[in-house]
């Protein structure tokens, strides 16, 4: 049998992909669920699983090539099969983003990557866009800057003139031609609105060990151009497409946390159990919250909307550069300390780039906690086409009127913003009084 | 009554929206009928564009023979008889009406005689001289009912003394003088007609100028050679009363609120035109109207499923072309294509007297308004060679545009062939063409789209002609 191996859509929004790395070479054998290859995405970096089994016959895209989507990339298939009809059907052409040196690259896999050059590739280190002349791959094409972008003379123009990348838009026009108003769409949402979609484990230090508040000596330049790495191109382009077309409002309620901070204690000092977080115990509220209102778990489809009835939750990590939500997936039938233990897996994993390619999309919710930042509110951009997300604060101390007496409690403020194709405020209103009110009582968490 | 013939759509109205969309529906392997109460081609082919466009021709093959001298031509004596210019318009618009039948049989279009009434969502009643029949949609009903011509309040057209536009393409008689009430573009091209034919002709405008809804320019420059021809235009100036007598009709008019009263032989209102959306069913299955139109979609479907709304009767501009382009979208949106909807933005607005007019896109003034920096070029067509050689160099071409982008804002022509000229800039603005690409082509000398680019390096500063 021979599996074809393509670049994989990993986002409505993803266009095309990187072979970071292969991890099997030619002629070596492969099991179906095998690790293959790493790819980089307009989100992150994932593994891809071989399909099929076989042998790695072909590498059609090397290490370093970028494709668009749905391309072959490679060929599994058993040592006697002709694989030469597959393989002449490949596109001629593989991008690579320009300089294998280019400044994203997260984690271990640029080591990896690094230390296997040799394989094929050799890069021109030129200013210019550098071609990589890659042995077995087809004639190298230009790198992704140098292809034509459709767009009109007024778009080309407006961009120029106003510093937009045409490459990394998404025409509306006849043929996905950029037109004006494309352009115009990225500017209007230029002047970054409020925090989009958050992290929930942070890179950086807990606030207990505080880290030495040094700022840091004036540059001699008077500004730098970063240029963008396609996650943070990929924010950019999708998150004016979530608060220009989605009508986003926002409600909010304050929490008393003390007896599910009280709980968070008990159950970390349980011997081999996870350690559990707020974030876990916020996801395991919401799962339960929104199986009692599908309503809230629902998503804006054009001519109806679509509500799910299992609660898939995505939950924003912060990476280097960017931010990344993975999937816990059925988190309404997940106890606590599952999912305790899956969100710290899928953290740990998305800031090693480590994901794979289910963990990143079909999310029907999603939880941006910045509490750990000593946040004690926002609001967070829908990730379309989810129909809400919940955006939670610090768990602070704060005086709390109780019985006529002033006592210290601990707070949190949650913040739900809401489609409101989808969402009304009661709705928006009365799901967040249930996630409240299981954390109030968090013993339900439990059970 | 037999029973339902069924069709996928059934498109009420045979006008320029009604025919384009039943072609574009049979195109798309669509099975339609067509209901048509009058005669198929509608208002425009009929009593509106086509004719008149004929009769514009007569009287300006008038002016010409007036003109003949100039040209060297010495003539004899030569008569202008308005009631062949007529006739020969009515030949024309025969021939095009027959032209729709010719495309109707071409792609197996059932043509229907009646009123085409809604039973229900997908039921059309047709009585017509044959009897009453049912008609099925299987899948739509587009609505091209179209429009007819408005009348002041208190102001009766009975077609004799006070005619509409229909009435003055019927009438093979001229008056000796005529009071036209309304200085837009149907006011406009009949003043211009019947001048050419020698009828003491008196244009009358409530705003303060003629062509109101084109550039201010435009107004001012077609008001001057208008004059110049012996048209009396009178703007800022509001009908009171229009009274048909034994010996003719007064009008009453408050002029700069003095009251005075105008004779003439016959008086034309054309004070614009209202939608054709009652007496067809409408009301009973609650389509949704604003301000006398029907609302619908970017796709033209109306308040209710299945009800498609096209042309005159949905609003916008009152224009053939604009009817023709949503005729297209909503048979596309029908066969479950994802048609692009109509740009209102970018229809172009024909006059065709003499000189004609034609404009695409924002006026200068609001352009101006809208408070961003602009350009603006203007060409006269008395240094362009071509208009110069005909004889025709009165006019000119202006371009609005964007100073910092070099986008076409707006493009105003008054001149020979301007409804012509129009088009090189509605395919600039659909391709989003900015000052610099119309500079880059390369246009035919000696031609009138001269002015086109010589106008666009003027609004660069670079014009070379002038």
């Amino acid at each position: 049998m021979i599996t074809k191996v393509l670049m994989p859509k990993l986002s409505e929004a993803m266009e095309s992909g990187k072979v970071i790395k292969w991890l099997k070479r030619e002629g070596e054998p492969v099991k179906g669920g095998d690790v293959i290859a790493e790819i980089e995405t307009d989100k992150a970096n994932v593994e891809i699983e071989a399909f099929g089994g076989g042998v790695l016959r072909k590498i059609i895209v090397p290490d370093g090539g970028q494709v668009p989507v749905g391309q072959l990339i490679g060929v599994i298939a058993e040592p006697a099969d002709d694989i030469g009809g597959v393989v002449a059907d490949a596109p001629k052409g593989v991008a690579t983003a320009p300089g294998a040196a280019a400044p994203v690259r997260l984690l271990p896999a640029e080591e990896t990557y690094r230390s296997t050059p040799a394989t094929t590739a050799v890069v021109s280190m030129s200013p210019e866009p550098s071609r990589v002349h890659a042995g077995a791959s087809p004639a190298a094409a230009p790198p992704p800057g140098a292809g034509r972008v459709k767009a009109s003379p007024l778009a080309k123009k407006i961009a120029a003139q106003s510093g937009v990348d045409l490459r990394l838009l998404q025409g509306t026009g006849p043929g996905g031609r950029i037109v004006r108003r494309d352009v115009e769409t990225v500017l209007a949402a230029a002047p970054a609105p409020p925090a989009p979609v958050t992290p929930l484990a942070p890179p950086a230090p807990p606030a207990a060990a505080r880290p030495a508040f040094a700022v840091p000596p004036r540059p001699a330049v008077e500004f730098e151009d970063i240029p963008l790495t396609s996650m943070r191109a990929a924010i950019a382009k999708r998150l004016p497409l979530s608060k220009g077309p989605v009508p986003h409002f926002y409600v909010t309620s304050d929490v008393a946390m003390d007896r599910a901070w009280e709980l968070r204690t008990e159950l970390n000092a349980l011997e081999g159990s996870p350690k559990v977080s707020v974030t876990d115990l916020v996801i395991r509220a919401c799962a339960l919250a929104l199986r009692r209102l599908p309503a809230v778990n629902a998503s804006f489809q054009g001519q109806a909307v679509r509500v799910y009835h299992r609660a898939h939750i995505g939950i924003a990590v912060a990476l280097e550069g960017g931010l990344i939500t993975p999937v816990l997936r059925d988190c309404d039938a997940k106890p606590l300390a599952q999912i305790a233990a899956e969100s710290r897996d899928l953290a740990e994993r998305a800031r090693g780039g480590k994901l794979r390619v289910q963990e990143l999309s079909g999310a029907t919710f999603s939880i941006s906690n910045l509490g750990m930042f000593d946040v004690e509110e926002f609001s967070a951009i829908i990730n379309p086409p989810e129909g809400a997300i919940l955006a939670v604060g610090s768990v602070l101390e704060k005086p709390v009127a109780d019985g006529g007496q002033i006592r210290v409690g601990r707070r949190m403020k949650m913040t739900l913003s809401c489609d409101h194709r989808v969402i009304d405020g009661a709705t928006g209103a009365r799901f967040l009084q249930d996630v409240k009110r299981l954390l109030e009582e968090p013993l339900r968490l439990l059970v | 009554m037999p029973p339902a013939q069924k069709f996928d759509v059934v498109v009420v109205g045979t006008g320029p929206g009604g025919y384009v969309s039943a072609i574009r529906c049979a195109q798309l392997g669509l099975s339609v009928a067509t209901v048509e109460d009058d005669r198929p081609g509608g208002v425009c082919l009929n009593w509106g564009c086509i004719p008149t466009k004929a009769l514009l021709r007569s009287a300006e093959v008038v002016s010409l023979f007036g003109r003949a001298a100039e040209f060297g031509i010495t003539v004899g004596e030569w008569k202008a008889d308005y009631a062949q210019a007529i006739q020969r318009s009515r030949r024309v618009a025969d021939r095009m009406a027959k032209g729709v039948e010719f495309l109707f049989r071409k792609n197996k279009i059932t043509l229907l005689r009646g009123r085409g009434v809604l039973k229900g969502r997908n039921l059309v009643e047709v009585t017509g001289q044959e009897g009453t029949q049912s008609l099925e949609a299987g899948r739509a009903v587009i609505l091209a009912t179209g429009s007819e011509p408005r009348s002041l309040p208190g102001v009766t057209i009975d077609e004799k003394a006070v005619i509409s536009s229909t009435g003055a393409v019927r009438n093979e008689t001229k008056p000796a003088s005529l009071v036209v009430i309304g200085a837009g573009a149907v006011g406009m091209e009949f003043a211009d007609i019947y001048a050419a034919y020698g009828v003491e002709v008196t244009v009358l405008e409530a705003l303060p100028r003629v062509l109101p809804i084109e550039d201010e320019e435009v107004s001012t420059q077609v008001a001057r050679l208008f004059t110049r021809r012996g048209i009396t235009l009178r703007t800022g100036v509001s009908v009171k009363a229009v009274t048909a007598g034994a010996s003719g009709v007064s009008v009453d008019v408050d002029a700069e609120g003095k009251t005075e009263t105008l004779q003439a032989e016959q008086v034309l209102v054309a004070v614009g035109r209202a939608a054709r959306t009652r007496g067809f069913g409408l009301e009973a299955l609650g389509v949704a109207t604003e301000r006398g139109f029907v609302t619908v979609s970017p796709t033209m479907e109306t308040s209710v499923k299945g009800i498609y709304a096209i042309g005159d009767m949905a609003g916008n501009q009152l224009l053939a072309h604009k009817a023709m382009a949503e005729g297209v979208v909503a048979a596309e949106a029908i066969a479950g294509l994802d048609p692009r909807p109509v740009d209102y933005g970018n229809v172009p607005s024909c006059t065709y007297c003499r000189p004609q007019v034609a404009s695409i896109g924002q006026s200068e003034a609001r352009a101006r308004a809208s408070g961003r920096e602009i350009a603006v070029g203007r060409f006269p067509f008395t240094a362009n060679g071509k208009a110069v050689a005909m004889g025709e160099a009165e006019g000119f071409l202006k371009v609005v545009a964007d100073k910092g982008s070099g986008e076409l804002l707006g493009v105003h022509i008054v001149g020979p062939e301007a409804t012509e000229i129009i088009h090189e800039f509605a395919v600039g603005r659909t391709l989003e063409a900015t000052l610099e690409d119309i500079i880059h082509t390369i246009h035919a000398h000696p031609t009138l789209s001269e002015a086109a680019l010589e106008a666009t390096l003027a609004a660069l500063g670079q014009a070379i002609h002038i």
